[in-house]
């Protein structure tokens, strides 16, 4: 992925988080993505989310397939460890990295052709095992580094930039997820960072495997009239169903909303996801429903978007594998070696 | 029958799969086993869970010798299905044992072969009221029967019975019940004990009989692998499942019950190879067993770990190829896409384990390699190694040992530096160093399958990517002077001729090389444990004039290996080849020598 190291200039006046570090201490290098590309502005989400959060850079993992997403970790986190793997196999690595080191805060980034084709059974399992990590898709129905051809996300009757009509139905990452008993079901749109930042903060403190489907408009193969994931065409026909803020552990519980409107959901460092329902009759605590009404907005041509599912009570990767609290990377040798004397006595089934 | 056999025989015995006669079996080979005698167990097995015919085959042999012979003294018949064919593959001589229940005299006769009829199935119908006792009791039955003649104590066969079925006590009496019953027909009718038979010994002192995929999932565990992550595939499936219990005796907290390992069942291979290499990224020992179809799915990430210089244990336990080819048959045919596996230039090391102690230490070995290295280290055992039980010397553990990490800076070392760059190679040998997430601020840094130069960054400068893949050259070289030097035997009357092999064919080389010696023919012998090669086998194949490379593949994969990556003529090289999908025996390479020699002498 090329980048190119972004000088770093440091205003007097700027905001520093609770490590002492400005926004720009979570910047990574200069994109290198078309102007006006979505990715862009989801980058510059997960920045201010990371910042805001307090995480030590440090302290987080980026992965990655291949694609124009997947070359974003480049421009966030510059001084976190990245991984940027081979095309749809993302989901392993940081299942590897999980299972290594339970402690980082790992934030896959991803693309629709890489979760959604060469990747869907990857994609898939990752949801399964409930892996504790944050996973956005950046989703513009096009492989761009490929010059435009049709990605699985694209939807029936959707043009190709030459002309070309979809045939074949979409597959959508957000009912997939929820079908298949994801914990934390998102959807959101890059030009919308208010609805993002607060859902990527969420997802990252979420035990669990968190989705977050972003509609990315890619500007040079898939912004035209024909497009169903161009900018025009998101922003007419998008609704949201829950909107969600994020209330950090030290904050005081505010009661401003009207009851009934508003659900806090615990996450489990304490802080909470305080959802507001636009829509009076969603329940994004129920998976069912959450299906019936994404599909049926979907028909009636609506881009459901928000925080459309959340469950903090489901067992999480670690729990599901009883692996113990001390990441097994940091295990003492001498804790996993049984010894000299039980291997003498284990072979005496063997004489 | 009259030539006397004591303690040099072979027992083979034909089944049906699904019929729990893999136990009993086992337990006769045991029985055996402990009456000092060397012996061995080769389990043919098909690709099914019950009905179709499988066949065990004992070796019995106080030299030691314990390759698939070729022969069979005493065949016991137990499938009707395959009576023939295996009434045909008797040695002249030799007994063939059936059930009786219904007679087929007829059918059953060779003049060469002495026919005994025991009827297992009436007696045990007579006996055991339960349909499925009566069928498994069966095998019990002739082993019973064998007991008495091949003149096999029976307390050690019934001590086995109890320890084998110690948690179920009801099984026991079954066992010993249906023993009893074989044993007193074949004293009764036949005269006990027959010329081929076992007399106590004490030459199984210090030996332990294993599978190899035991070994090889002990020698995770002691190496401190933490997770271990698969998708099943005969034959290697039982490595995890080794693992796994060895772990949950071993591994898991007896208060909280928290588990100090993480064995993750894959969707497929590609994310089992994933996963190891997210695992070690992050400062983890992990592995993944698998055989040829699973490597294949596992060539992308492969290439990948080699090039971006990621730690990776790999067993492959080997089976007959290619695609599903015969999954549950041996071979040695993953060789050269187990060297070179992915695309782009790649180089693996490989380690050869020739015995279940091998499995053991050698992963062990691969583990310090992979770290020491940051590169992936295949383990090349096969199904025959890893499936059959196989004797050798007891397993023996060094509480000195400690794990080589190889060069890892840990947050201290990272305060210091002023800066750390992931690809320089600072000492000289070809291997950077490395950094774990999470460990400090200074230790950043992008694993990226593209370009990258020596500081890490992106490239697509020709000269930085050249002197990248040209430092991973010289660590290549560091490689081969720290790989397992090759087993090399000698003879002063040798005379110019060598024997090279890897892995499980080692006993049907040293029985060859032994039995020639018999004849007055002397060959040295080189068994590699290690691709590269290094200088060792080099000199081995420098000195001899002509060699014979013996493997199990039908294209000489480790003569082409030794071709293009020594620098031995390949004129010199002549090919000694097994590939049916059986363990290779020592006949072809007996008759190979003496080809080659005769060749020599007539040029």
């Amino acid at each position: 992925m090329t980048s190119i190291a972004k000088p770093k200039i440091l205003h007097k006046g700027l905001r520093r988080n609770g490590l002492g570090l400005t926004m720009r201490d979570y910047e990574g290098g200069m994109s290198t993505l078309c102007a006006g590309c979505g990715h862009d502005s989801v980058t510059a989400a997960i920045v201010q989310a990371f910042f805001e959060l307090d995480i030590p850079p440090h302290r987080a993992a980026k992965v990655s397939g291949i694609g124009c997403s997947s070359k974003t970790p480049a421009y966030f986190l510059g001084a976190s460890h990245g991984f940027n793997a081979v095309h749809g196999r993302m989901p392993s690595i940081a299942t590897g990295a999980s299972a290594a080191n339970r402690e980082l805060y790992i934030i896959g980034v991803s693309g629709d052709g890489d979760s959604l084709s060469i990747g869907l059974g990857q994609f898939a399992h990752a949801v399964r095992r409930n892996l504790n990590m944050l996973y956005i898709i950046e989703n513009n129905g096009v492989y761009g580094l490929t010059k435009g051809q049709f990605s699985a996300s694209a939807d029936i009757g959707a043009k190709a930039k030459k002309g070309e009509e979809n045939r074949q139905p979409p597959i959508d990452p957000v009912q997939m997820a929820l079908a298949l008993g994801g914990t934390f079901v998102a959807r959101s749109f890059s030009g919308d960072k208010e609805q993002l930042v607060p859902l990527i903060k969420a997802g990252l403190l979420h035990k669990g495997f968190a989705l977050i489907d972003v509609l990315s408009p890619c500007v040079t193969f898939n912004d035209h009239e024909a497009s169903t994931k161009s900018y025009a065409y998101t922003r007419t026909h998008r609704s949201t169903a829950v909107e969600a803020d994020f209330v950090p552990a030290r904050a005081a519980i505010q009661t401003s909303y009207a009851e009934g409107e508003i659900v806090d959901v615990e996450l489990h460092d304490g802080s909470r996801v305080r959802l507001r329902k636009v829509s009076k009759d969603y329940d994004p605590g129920n998976r069912g429903a959450a299906l019936d009404y994404i599909r049926s907005r979907h028909r009636a041509g609506e881009i459901v978007t928000g925080l459309l599912y959340i469950d903090e009570s489901e067992p999480h990767f670690h729990v599901m594998n009883g692996t113990t609290q001390t990441p097994l990377a940091s295990l003492s040798y001498e804790s996993l070696c049984p010894g000299s004397a039980a291997l003498e006595a284990l072979q005496r089934r063997f004489r | 029958m009259s030539q006397d056999r004591v303690n040099d025989f072979v027992i083979k015995l034909a089944n049906v799969n699904g019929t729990g006669s893999a136990s009993a079996n086992s337990l006769l080979m045991r029985s055996i086993f402990r009456m000092g005698v060397p012996v061995s167990g080769k389990n043919f097995f098909p690709s099914n869970i019950q009905g179709l015919p499988t066949w065990y085959e004992i070796r019995v042999n106080e030299k030691g010798r314990l390759a698939r012979s070729g022969n069979v003294d005493v065949m016991v018949a137990m499938n009707a299905q395959t009576y023939l064919q295996d009434l045909h593959e008797v040695t002249p001589g030799g007994v063939l044992l059936y059930d009786s229940t219904w007679p087929r005299d007829k059918l059953l006769s060779r003049p060469d072969v002495t026919i005994l009829g025991v009827p297992l199935a009436r007696m045990c119908n007579e006996h055991f009221a339960n349909a499925r006792t009566r069928v498994l009791m069966k095998n019990m039955a002739y082993v019973g029967a064998l007991t008495a003649l091949l003149d096999i104590e029976r307390e050690v066969v019934e001590e086995l019975v109890r320890e084998t079925f110690a948690r179920k006590p009801a099984a026991i009496d079954a066992n010993l019940q249906a023993l009893d019953l074989g044993f007193r027909y074949a004293r009764e009718h036949f005269d006990c004990p027959l010329p081929t038979r076992v007399e106590r010994r004490n030459l199984t002192a210090g030996k332990i009989m294993i599978d190899g995929n035991t070994a090889t999932a002990l020698g995770c565990v002691y190496a401190g692998a933490t997770v271990g992550a698969w998708y099943p595939i005969t034959p290697s499936t039982s490595v995890m499942d080794a693992f796994k219990s060895f772990c949950e005796r071993f591994r898991v907290d007896p208060e909280t019950g928290e588990r100090r390992y993480c064995v993750i069942q894959a969707e497929d291979e590609l994310a089992a190879i994933g996963i190891v290499l997210g695992a070690t990224w992050n400062g983890a020992r992990a592995f993944t067993p698998t055989s040829g179809p699973g490597l294949s799915l596992m060539q992308e990430f492969l290439g990948f770990a080699y090039f971006t210089e990621l730690p990776a244990v790999v067993i492959d336990v080997q089976r007959v190829g290619p695609s599903t080819g015969m999954p549950t048959r041996t071979q040695q045919a993953d060789i050269l896409a187990a060297a070179y596996a992915s695309h782009g230039d790649t180089r693996h090391v490989l380690l050869f384990p020739a015995d279940p102690r091998e499995c053991f230490e050698l992963t062990v070995t691969a583990f310090d390699l992979a770290d020491r290295l940051q590169t992936p280290v295949i383990v090349m055992s096969d199904l025959d190694l890893g499936m059959n039980d196989w004797m050798c010397d007891e397993l023996t553990w060094d509480d000195g040992y400690r794990p080589d990490r190889g060069k890892v800076l840990g947050a201290e070392e990272l305060e210091q530096a002023k800066s750390f760059f992931r690809y320089l190679d600072v000492d000289g040998d070809g291997i950077p160093y490395r950094t774990y997430p999470g460990v400090h601020p200074k230790g950043s840094y992008f694993v990226r399958g593209s370009g990258h130069n020596k500081y890490g960054l992106y490239t697509e400068n020709a000269r930085d990517y050249q002197e990248l893949v040209d430092r991973l050259l010289e660590k290549w070289r560091t490689a081969a002077r720290l790989v397992p030097a090759p087993v090399v035997r000698t003879h002063p009357e040798a005379d110019g001729l060598g024997i090279v092999a890897v892995g499980s064919s080692d006993p049907a080389v040293v029985e060859a090389i032994e039995r020639l010696a018999e004849e007055g023919i002397h060959v040295d012998y080189c068994r590699i444990r290690a691709f590269p090669f290094g200088e060792e086998v080099e000199r081995f194949l420098e000195t001899h004039e002509r060699v014979l490379v013996v493997e199990q593949n039908r294209d000489a994969q480790l003569k082409s290996l030794l071709t293009l990556e020594t620098r031995c003529p390949k004129e010199r090289l002549e090919p000694v080849l097994s590939y049916g999908g059986l363990p290779i025996d020592c006949n072809g390479i007996v008759d190979a020598v003496k080809r080659v020699r005769l060749a020599g002498v007539a040029a």
